[in-house]
């Protein structure tokens, strides 16, 4: 399907049905909610096509006549005439513009892994200057530096893991700030690693005892690792051991054979693959197809004192998400995106991740063109589904009222007005349901789900 | 004599220089046994994966990559990639700032804590227990409280740099020779100038001393607090090619930091040779 409205086409509905406009009701739209952002041929063309459909709405307020009037001249000559006596091209760029930023030269901190794809991109590939901002994409040590980083305002927004700004508004593990998240970077995007010598023990059963890398605390790494172990019957407290290690020293880690595997986020999986140190056991889309893996996050404070900076920045994400989530353009991204500046990795790597033909380190050669993928609308279901891991695990002591929060932190109703604004359809409800290892996840019901698992720390 | 000592300790040097390259060359060729697999699989692998080439580079491959980077040491390819010596210039500056205010704080501080035997006394507990606290310990503490990284770097080398300085400071203005300081007195010399004129060159070989273990322990803080904070700097670069998992970048700056800690001791060395005299 695609987002991009053509007004000129007779078949379309303008106002009524969903409220992207693309479906004919809005449970059709409902139905094809799983989300994908598939730019146009350019910018200029998908804001011309916001406004001529504005335009077209107001000259033909019913639909019918609308549809009469297309089919009996044809879409080019209606184009043509509308230009004739308005100024689309004007519309169109005043309308792209939106308000001038406060701040134009901001700072954002990104970790160089994969899932950082759309952050750091954008500067290269001029998604930032587009949206007139000039932006300092900065490499960061590590997840809690990148937080206390953007705390301390000398990053204006960054990269963070998905759980990691519900954790902060929460105050778990960093003393309470509001953060909130206009866009998710990518989904999938991980993969569960083990050490070669491990090629015979594929089956989870058989990995009591051994000890896995995870990159932070609070990341849908862990809860994804602890998901899948605990559905195998492992307690991922008792029966393995878990080790939060940055991204680079788990390969080193896994040479020196400290650990048995990891599940760390892309570039690091093909990497221990590309050294020859290890295989890839599973590619979380495996565990959940579609899953959240790392956000965009700002504090509340920099959205409210720099509401058209935020809403720039934002648009130069959803912008550049856009274009990474094309396949075509994922070569191009992965040479962007390897030198030193950037990811500082080899490009045959990113562009095993990006492309989704990888070396399995078993001597195969697998395809998954949706190995890793992105898509920025923040839905409010997954903050859910973390905040359900993080009680089911303990983070979280005593009660939460998991909507609140998911509402507060992740910004859907915002996200939702800009991608509107820029020409995209974003779905019509902030919630979804959708399923982890086969078991359905309703948002709506969170304290039934944590008390469903067995396996989970008492509290 | 002497002459011919350093002809042949030089002659020692190289061989052994000799000896490790050698050696390092030998332990870390490539075994050359290429494993068996499809050129389409072999195509998305690593040198290490498909032609059996060592993990650790040899000094063949680390003196090109350092021929490399010698060759453009001052390139600027955007906030997260500079040459070598614009890292090192940054390092330098950071430590440069931390020390020189270590310097203007605990020499004064030291003079008055040594001059009063009772201020020496009472103050001793603290500055034992401040002293062996590891530089990464202030981190955190310095991040939360200062809020800037790159105040909190050179607040760290700030506070690991100062013990020495002052410890030395005080002992040696503490234990200038009585008799100097009693004919001093006899000579009626008042307070301020008996400082500067009897004390303070009596006591320099011995602060010189404390300020050049001290810019050891700031050169050794730098790196490690870069590491942490990250952006720019020679600790940034072993973290970003640590990353990379370029272990012969790594190496690289491992050598440069060693000539640079190297030099700087040198220097403070020097100082102390023309503070010294004969007693």
């Amino acid at each position: 399907m695609s987002t991009f409205d053509n007004p000129f086409d007779p078949d379309r509905n303008l106002r009524a049905g969903c409220a992207c406009g693309q479906h004919r009701s809005a449970a059709e739209h409902e139905q094809a909610a799983a989300l994908r952002c598939e730019p146009v041929e350019s910018e200029e063309k998908r804001y011309e096509g916001v406004v001529a459909s504005a335009v077209m709405r107001a000259m033909f307020p019913q639909d019918v006549a609308r549809r009469a009037f297309l089919k009996s001249v044809g879409a080019s000559t209606a184009l043509a005439a509308l230009s004739q006596f308005f100024p689309l091209k004007t519309a169109t760029e005043v309308f792209a513009q939106g308000g001038a930023p406060e701040k134009k030269d901001l700072k954002v901190g990104f970790i160089p892994i994969t899932c950082a794809t759309p952050i750091i991109m954008a500067a290269p590939l001029g998604f930032y200057s587009k949206h007139g901002l000039n932006v300092e994409v900065v490499k960061t040590a590590g997840w809690a530096v990148i937080r206390d980083k953007t705390i301390n305002k000398e990053y204006d927004a960054a990269h963070m893991l998905a759980p990691m700004p519900i954790a902060i508004s929460l105050g778990l593990g960093a003393n309470a700030i509001p953060f909130a998240v206009p866009a998710i970077e990518n989904i999938n995007g991980q993969g569960i690693v083990l050490a070669t010598k491990h090629k015979d023990k594929r089956d989870p059963k058989d990995w009591k005892g051994m000890k896995f890398a995870i990159p932070f605390d609070y990341s849908m790494h862990n809860y994804l690792l602890r998901y899948y172990l605990a559905e195998h019957g492992l307690d991922p407290d008792t029966d393995v051991q878990l080790r939060s290690v940055p991204p680079p020293e788990m390969v080193a880690n896994l040479r020196a054979d400290n650990i048995d595997g990891f599940l760390a986020p892309d570039n690091i999986c093909q990497r221990a693959i590309y050294d020859g140190v290890g295989f890839m056991h599973l590619l979380s889309k495996e565990i959940w197809d579609g899953h959240p893996c790392c956000s965009f996050a700002a504090s509340r404070e920099f959205i409210t004192t720099a509401p058209n900076s935020f809403a720039a920045l934002t648009r130069a994400i959803v912008d550049a998400t856009a274009f990474a989530s094309k396949a075509e353009n994922r070569k191009q991204i992965a040479e962007a995106i390897a030198p030193a500046n950037y990811i500082n990795a080899p490009v045959t790597v990113l562009e095993q991740v990006l492309t989704g033909t990888y070396a399995d380190g078993l001597g195969g050669v697998k395809t998954d063109a949706k190995r890793v993928d992105f898509d920025p609308f923040p839905w409010q279901s997954f903050a859910v589904w973390m905040l359900t891991q993080m009680k089911r695990w303990g983070q979280i002591k005593g009660d939460v009222d998991y909507k609140a929060v998911a509402e507060q932190v992740y910004l859907a109703t915002d996200t939702k007005k800009l991608m509107t604004e820029m020409g995209l359809s974003p779905p019509a409800s902030a919630y979804k349901s959708f399923a982890v290892m086969g078991k359905t996840f309703d948002p709506a019901k969170p304290e039934d789900y944590v008390a469903s698992f067995k396996i989970r720390k008492a509290s | 004599m002497t002459s011919s000592l350093r002809l042949r300790a030089g002659l020692v040097s190289i061989a052994l220089l000799a000896a490790f390259l050698g050696v390092w060359h030998l332990a870390t060729r490539s075994t050359g046994t290429a494993a068996t697999m499809s050129p389409e699989y072999a195509k998305l692998m690593g040198l290490t994966a498909t032609q059996g080439k060592s993990a650790m580079p040899g000094p063949l491959d680390v003196g090109a990559k350092l021929w490399e980077h010698l060759k453009r040491p001052f390139y600027d390819n955007g906030p997260n990639d500079k040459g070598l010596g614009i890292q090192l210039a940054y390092s330098i500056a950071r430590v440069g700032t931390g020390y020189l205010l270590a310097v203007l704080v605990a020499i004064p501080l030291g003079f008055l804590i040594g001059m009063s035997p009772l201020l020496s006394k009472a103050l001793d507990p603290f500055i034992q227990v401040l002293k062996p606290i590891s530089p990464l310990a202030w981190m955190p503490l310095a991040l939360y409280t200062i809020k800037d990284s790159s105040i909190s770097a050179i607040f760290v080398i700030f506070i690991c740099s100062i013990w020495p300085m002052l410890l030395n400071t005080v002992f040696g203005v503490a234990s200038v020779r009585k008799e100097w300081i009693n004919v001093a007195r006899t000579l009626e010399v008042g307070t301020v100038r008996r400082a500067f004129t009897v004390i303070l060159p009596a006591a320099a070989p011995t602060i010189l001393t404390g300020m050049r273990i001290s810019i050891g322990i700031a050169w050794l803080v730098i790196v490690a607090a870069e590491m942490l904070v990250g952006g720019t700097g020679i600790g940034y670069f072993v973290w970003n090619e640590w990353n990379n998992l370029s272990i012969t970048n790594v190496i690289i700056a491992i050598l440069l930091i060693g000539i640079v800690g190297m030099l700087l001791d040198q220097i403070l060395a020097r100082f102390t040779r023309m503070v010294t005299f004969p007693e």
